[in-house]
């Protein structure tokens, strides 16, 4: 009997720091547009990676899967980027699990029309 | 000791042209290179440019492509250009042209010929491009290109057109603005041009304004003797 209750002393705090340790994530307009949450964020890659040569390749500009598209919704809705804080939408999740992002070396990680607003001169 | 040898290499020799044949039938275990199959497109996007309305000094062409790509408008050797304005003469006579230089998008692009990861590769409209991600930045494109038309991405950059992605340690060029003819548009060039001297379209199409003008008027393509045929045709040269 004390084993135990030694046993649940030791694990609930753990249990309790991880709950409060998990990502906080300003996700913007949200949604779920092209699968469930959980679902995405275990496959959103092979989405992002089938697109891209998709549309290097072929021209296939399909909207649905594209990371113009993601960006367009899950932009914050106060500096229009999933990337320039640390709880933007993409940073705040690759922090956590420690994946390197690289996307956005390239690729705006800013809402287009937000983009197109500030650079329409 | 010598005729084990030459025993062994006719037999190996043997073994080998045997095993090339029998992998599958109308399957070979070696195939000789050939030419790309995806130069049998439908549609060939291409430019034919008319240097006698070409104006020396105007640059509006130059500054629309800047813009529209996001790139700085330097022009030191480690400025990213994707179109130059070019003035040429002729020393015997004395006469002057301008034009604007980009890539030529070739139906047998040297580019794709050299590169090690197939980064660099031509669309089936006929438009070369380069795929970033797969892109290594060796540069053998840009020593292989006999038009100096790509250029090597040395700085990082930020806040990039979210239509056009551009990175650090990459090779880039002109992509004939890929985003906007996908959407049904132009090039920004020819769109900035007050005197439509860059006319776009589809050489393919024989019921195209571009195709319908390369019938009837002289046009060049230049280094023709390469035999690249390259899709940007130059007329007055």
């Amino acid at each position: 009997m004390r084993l135990v209750l030694l046993l649940l002393c030791l694990c609930v705090p753990t249990a309790w720091a991880a709950e409060s340790s998990l990502p906080k994530i300003d996700i913007g307009k949200g949604g779920e547009c092209v699968k469930d949450t959980q679902w995405m964020r275990k496959n959103h890659m092979h989405l992002l990676v089938h697109q891209r040569d998709e549309t290097v390749h072929k021209g296939v500009r399909e909207v649905t899967n594209s990371l113009k598209n993601c960006i367009e919704c899950h932009a914050s809705l106060k500096d229009d980027s999933v990337i320039a804080r640390e709880d933007s939408f993409c940073v705040a999740c690759h922090k956590y699990e420690a994946v390197k992002l690289d996307c956005f070396e390239c690729h705006s990680g800013v809402r287009k029309s937000a983009w197109l607003k500030r650079n329409a001169k | 000791m010598s005729d084990i040898n030459l025993q062994r290499r006719n037999f190996l020799k043997t073994a080998a042209g045997a095993a090339m044949v029998t992998v599958a039938p109308g399957m070979l275990l070696f195939d000789v290179a050939h030419g790309n199959p995806q130069s049998v497109g439908k549609v060939r996007w291409g430019m034919l440019i008319d240097t006698a309305a070409c104006v020396p000094g105007c640059n509006d062409c130059v500054t629309a492509c800047n813009k529209e790509n996001g790139l700085s408008g330097g022009t030191s050797a480690t400025d990213p250009q994707w179109i130059r304005k070019i003035e040429i003469k002729d020393i015997s006579s004395g006469r002057e042209v301008s034009l604007p230089m980009m890539c030529q998008h070739c139906e047998h692009p040297p580019c794709v010929d050299v590169c090690p990861t197939g980064a660099s590769f031509k669309r089936m409209d006929g438009i070369v491009l380069v795929d970033k991600h797969l892109c290594i930045g060796c540069r053998y494109c840009m020593m292989a290109c006999p038009y100096k038309a790509r250029s090597f991405v040395h700085e990082p950059l930020s806040d990039q057109n979210p239509d056009v992605p551009r990175g650090k340690g990459t090779v880039e060029s002109c992509t004939m603005c890929v985003h906007r003819i996908d959407q049904g548009g132009q090039p920004a060039c020819a769109e900035a041009c007050a005197n439509k001297v860059i006319l776009f379209g589809d050489l393919n199409d024989p019921d195209s304004e571009i195709a319908k003008k390369v019938r009837s008027v002289v046009s060049t393509q230049i280094r023709a003797d390469l035999k690249l045929n390259p899709g940007v045709r130059y007329q007055g040269l």
